[in-house]
Parts: C-alpha cells; structure tokens; sequence
C-alpha cells in the first residue's frame, strides 16, 4: 500500500524504512528540508518540502489513494489536524498520530482518531523496567490517569 | 457572559480589552509566561498561564460553565485543538477559530468547528471587491445559508436597463428586494422595469454572485 508520513523526525525516517523493508511505497513530509538526511541511504519513495496541514501538500503526497497515514512531527497539534484530515475528508483507512500528551492522545482516541503516546508508553516503560517488573500490554501503558492529572478541586478551578 | 480566550497574541489582547470594556467575564490563556506577565499586569486574575490546547489547562479556567471559546493564537493547528476540546470535553455551546489559511475554513467545518475567522480571507475579499466585482457591494453575508445581501447601482448601457424585472434571466436563488430611485424606495416584482441609476438591493447566493453581476450589467468588459 502507498503510505504519507508527516514529519520526518527519528520516528517518521524510521518508520518509512521499515514500511519499505517491508514493501510499501512511501511518501514523507517535512517543513526542513534538512530533516530528510534522516532517512536511510537506500530510501526509495519520495520526499515532500512543505507544510503537512496544507491540503494541497497532502494531495501532493497522494493522500488521496494512500492506505494508511502517519502523522509524526513533534507538534501534537499539527498531528492532530492532519491525521483528522486523512481519517475524515480523505477516508484512508489506517490513520495513527503520534501525540506526546496523553490526555490529549485520549480525548482524540475518544474522537475515533488512532493516537500513540510515547509519553505514557515510553514513562511506563522506564518504571516497569527500575521495578524490574515485566513488560505489560500497549492497552495498559496508555490507560488513561486522569485523574492525577486534572486539577484537584475547586481550588485550582475557576 | 463568561468568554474564555485561547492565546494572548495580539488578537487576544484586544479581543480581551474590548469583551472587558463590555463588562464580560473573561479569562484569557497564554502559553509563555513572558507574554502572560504582560497581560497579568493589565487583567490581573483573568489572565491565566498555560497552554489553551490541554484539558487541564480549559478545565482551570473553568471551561465548563464557559458560555463562549475563542481561539485566536496564530497557528491553525492549536486553534483546532482548542476548539475542539472546548467543545467535546467541556460541552461549551459556541467555539469560534480564528484560521490564517482562509481554505481551512473548510476543513474547519468538516472537522465540527463551524464558526471560523480569516483576516487573510477578509483583506482578501475586500480587494477581490476592488478589483473584480467593483459594482456589487456585499451588505451582509448571512452565514449559514450562505447567501449574501448585496446591492448595486445600475450604471446606464447595463444590460438590465429598461428591461421588466421578470424578463430578466437571474441565476438560480438571487432574488431581487427593493430599489431606491431618486431618494424614493419601492419594492421589486415581476412587473418593475429597471433604470440606469437604480440602487437595487437584492439577495444572492455566495456562490452566485459573479453570475447575479452579469445578469444585471452583462458580460464582464476589461476594467478601464
């Protein structure tokens, strides 16, 4: 399947090798065009300079006949707009952002939007590991932990 | 009223200063605590530190009893984010989104937020005004409907001159109201037969304005 990755960062030049490796064509997106000497020497698929929240740059990209769609910068909310542009107006199929708060990640999980929160997951991760417990399941890093993290009462609220 | 302002640019400064001036509740959200000292020092406790885009920070202003959100940083992406979040998490009735790239406006709507903002798309338009449609000046534009209010002066050598009103071929919706001839205004029928220096007022489809313009002036001719 052809796959747009926004945001060539570590996570988007990897991701877009392992999805070659594994035979999908790739298109990927960045604002820098310094971003792309990320990429692995033997990358084939094609490289974007623009802004990924711009529709045209989506088309671009061939959004339009793209099976899957990841959104991988490091703003949260540009990952969030683009990701809600591939799923709604543009039907790809499997979309997935990359949101680093996590109550965001579940406020747009709960919006249909499929997020991944290397902050719960990567947190979760270091503790199970200085417990020297093992590994739990993805479902059980990103539960949510709402409540230690909204204000406490009527106090901090206005 | 009970208004919350996401991002203390200047947009948001402003739009603070002048909800105060009309005795309405506000907080305002700011991001960077340079920029939120600023506006502490005028607002005091409506300004509040933090970023607008995270739950926390809309439930510490106490988004749920907010009446009304306004997001106006500079990045369309956050203005989304905080609209959307006031909206789903909070249940506030009327976000509105200031927007940069007047085509989001679009996709503002597909995405749930229907009250958008584009100073591009409104510079814009007032010079589309200036240099396209000069004759048709827009009076209002009813949002929803997305039919506009717009009146124009029918100049003499106008195809609609001395022509009956229903022997004119107006684009589909455009329907034509009242015309004011030499200080005296009468409504419009099928029967009315229009003059050279006719204001008319009429009603028109957004999208069918350069089509209304036409029917009424003619073919479009190079500007002198």
């Amino acid at each position: 399947m052809h796959v747009v990755i926004l945001g060539c960062g570590r996570v988007g030049a990897m991701l877009a090798s392992m999805l070659e490796d594994e035979g999908h064509s790739v298109c990927i997106i960045d604002r820098d065009p310094e971003a792309f000497r990320r990429l692995t020497w033997g990358f084939q698929g094609k490289t974007i300079l623009g802004i990924g929240i711009d529709e045209d740059i989506l088309k671009k990209a061939g959004i339009e006949r793209a099976g899957g769609f990841a959104a991988t910068t490091n703003g949260d909310n540009t990952n969030i707009m683009s990701a809600q542009i591939a799923k709604v107006k543009y039907k790809v199929p499997r979309v997935i952002a990359r949101i680093y708060d996590p109550l965001r990640a579940d406020a747009y999980r709960e919006l249909g939007i499929d997020t991944i929160s290397p902050t719960l997951i990567g947190a979760g991760l270091c503790l199970d590991f200085l417990a020297a417990r093992p590994w739990r399941s993805i479902e059980e890093y990103r539960a949510p932990r709402e409540t230690s993290l909204l204000s406490p009462g009527p106090e901090g609220s206005r | 009223m009970y208004v919350i302002v996401g991002g203390g640019g200047k947009v948001g400064y402003y739009l603070t200063k002048a909800l105060r001036a009309a005795g309405q509740e506000v907080t305002i959200i700011e991001k960077t605590r340079r920029r939120f000292v600023l506006l502490q020092e005028e607002f005091g406790e409506s300004a509040l530190l933090g970023d607008a885009c995270e739950v926390r920070t809309l439930d510490q202003a106490g988004a749920v009893r907010a009446d009304l959100v306004a997001a106006v940083t500079g990045d369309d992406e956050d203005n989304l984010v905080i609209c959307q979040m006031a909206k789903r998490k909070f249940n506030v009735r009327r976000v509105i989104a200031r927007i940069n790239n007047p085509k989001n406006e679009e996709t503002f709507q597909l995405l749930g937020i229907d009250e958008t903002v584009s100073s591009t798309k409104l510079i814009y338009s007032l010079i589309e005004q200036e240099v396209e449609v000069a004759d048709v000046i827009p009076l209002t534009a009813l949002r929803r409907g997305n039919l506009e209010v717009v009146e124009l002066v029918l100049p003499s050598g106008a195809a609609a001159v001395n022509k009956r009103v229903r022997d004119l071929a107006l684009p589909r919706g455009c329907t034509l109201g009242f015309l004011v001839r030499s200080e005296a205004a009468e409504v419009i029928n099928g029967d009315t037969v229009l003059r050279a220096g006719d204001s008319i007022v009429a009603i028109t489809p957004s999208t069918n304005v350069q089509a209304f313009r036409e029917a009424l002036l003619g073919p479009r001719v190079p500007a002198s």
